[in-house]
């Protein structure tokens, strides 16, 4: 495996919406080149932290953070940063495959052309390669110009996906990619998962446990804002250190 | 309760039955040797099937839980234990069937001398087995550790008994059927002293996510 380093360091971090504190005072640090998990119950805050991390929070207007948010030891939340570049370099893909209401192509090579690719050769090679590392390539390459809403829900997932990686991104976020899905879409997503793990580092806030123990190296935990653990997978899952980790994973929550 | 719960307490109790089966076996064992009761011997080897039945059906019933309720943690721990554990007891189960084996041949011949180490070692290794079985149940105290330590007993008495056979098998060469027998037997109860130790070394894997097998305890 490629060697990790932290691409993200999480310090001190709070998010608000208005009066309710969402995340609270969560230190997490985000190894390049794998795979993180975010697990917790519904309202535990893991979908707030994972859209502070590319500042999809910044939409709802009531919400504020305090604390460091260091995306190559850069702040993330510094006024100077650029958030459209930042979205560039830290993709997300959400819970319902939301592609545009346009051709397959035209969802592919939608952001290229905002970075100022014009070249019909050059977006042609992007969306190619966007849609092979996705694994969309084989069954939509004829079909290029039918609608994206046309695709099936994986597929639209799997093309949401190439969308992101159209971008050339350093991270993708996933929240709850799979959730919409069936067993054989999501086996198919979680082995692209693994796959795009050698070259993009993958943050998934997951509901299903057993996905989180399937495909990632890293697992947190988050109950009611605050992170509860953090650690190896394998630890999490087998021997958690903390009473509420191991209540929440064995099913006897609450 | 949760049915989940339900399955792990029933798989608790199976484990004790199977436990108390194999306790059974070895006391008879051990009694059909000293009294020379050759009946309660062959009772001993009559009644292994039970044991092995039940070892199969904790088996299937773990492969069950492991496939039907994806256990973490915890109850994933307590369900790869039962699997060992219902091995190492199987496995004691079959040693008993030997003692007994053994003990028929042996009521047949003149008695070579009273039986003092056996029954020590049966003694200490009966205490190994109850208290292995005692801590799988109340969990995690330092019983596990003291168990382990009785072994070094065990293994000292195997020593000291094939000792005194060794010199009555020099004195006369006539005696040697009958004392390599009981050697056997000794070593037969110190295995099954092993096994209680592989049970509790499990037991402290299932309390603290630890693996101490094959290292020096403290």
């Amino acid at each position: 495996m490629v060697e990790e380093k932290n691409i993200f360091e999480i310090k001190n971090f709070n998010v608000w919406y208005g009066d309710f504190q969402a995340v609270k005072d969560v230190n997490l640090n985000i190894s390049s080149n794998r795979i993180t998990a975010i697990i917790g119950p519904s309202g535990c805050g893991k979908s707030t932290l994972l859209r502070a991390m590319n500042r999809m929070n910044d939409l709802i207007t009531s919400s504020r953070t305090s604390g460091q948010m260091l995306f190559h030891n850069i702040d993330i939340y510094d006024k100077n940063t650029d958030v459209i570049e930042l979205r560039r370099r830290v993709g997300m893909v959400f819970q319902k495959p939301n592609p545009f209401p346009s051709s397959v192509y035209e969802n592919v090579a939608y952001g290229p052309k905002l970075r100022g690719i014009k070249k019909k050769s050059a977006l042609d090679e992007i969306v190619e390669q966007a849609l092979i590392k996705a694994d969309l390539w084989k069954e939509v390459k004829d079909k290029l110009n039918d609608s994206g809403l046309s695709l099936s829900g994986g597929q639209m997932q799997r093309l949401c996906i190439a969308r992101s990686l159209a971008q050339q991104p350093e991270v993708i976020l996933f929240d709850e990619p799979t959730s919409a899905l069936d067993p054989i879409s999501t086996a198919h997503i979680e082995n692209l998962l693994q796959e795009l793990q050698k070259t993009v580092t993958i943050v998934i806030v997951t509901h299903n446990m057993q996905q989180a123990a399937r495909i990632s190296h890293y697992t947190a935990f988050m109950y009611l804002g605050e992170l509860i653990e953090f650690g190896n997978t394998d630890t999490i899952f087998v021997n958690p250190a903390n009473k509420l980790t191991e209540e929440y994973i064995t099913g006897r929550f609450g | 309760m949760s049915i989940f719960e339900n399955e792990l307490n029933e798989l608790r109790e199976n484990i004790l039955k199977l436990g108390y089966m194999v306790e059974n076996a070895i006391r008879d064992s051990v009694k059909s040797l000293v009294e020379r009761d050759t009946e309660l011997a062959k009772q001993v080897i009559k009644r292994d099937h039970l044991v092995n039945a039940l070892d199969v059906k904790i088996d299937e019933e773990c492969v069950r839980l492991i496939a039907l309720r994806q256990p973490m943690a915890r109850d994933l721990r307590l369900i790869t234990t039962a699997m060992k554990i219902t091995t190492d007891l199987e496995r004691m189960g079959d040693l008993a069937v030997n003692i007994a084996e053994r003990a028929i041949e042996l009521n047949q011949e003149p008695q070579l001398k009273p039986f003092v180490n056996i029954p020590k070692m049966a003694e200490i290794t009966q205490s190994m087995v109850r208290d292995s079985l005692d801590s799988f149940v109340t969990g995690c105290s330092r019983l596990p550790y003291e168990v382990i330590k009785r072994d070094d007993e065990v293994d000292e008495l195997t020593v000291k008994n094939f000792e005194e056979l060794l010199a009555f098998m020099i004195k006369d060469p006539k005696n040697i059927p009958v004392a390599v027998k009981r050697t056997y037997i000794a070593k037969y109860l110190e295995r099954i002293a092993d096994h209680a130790t592989n049970i509790c070394e499990m037991i402290i894997y299932m309390c603290k996510g630890k693996m101490i097998r094959h290292t020096e305890i403290t």
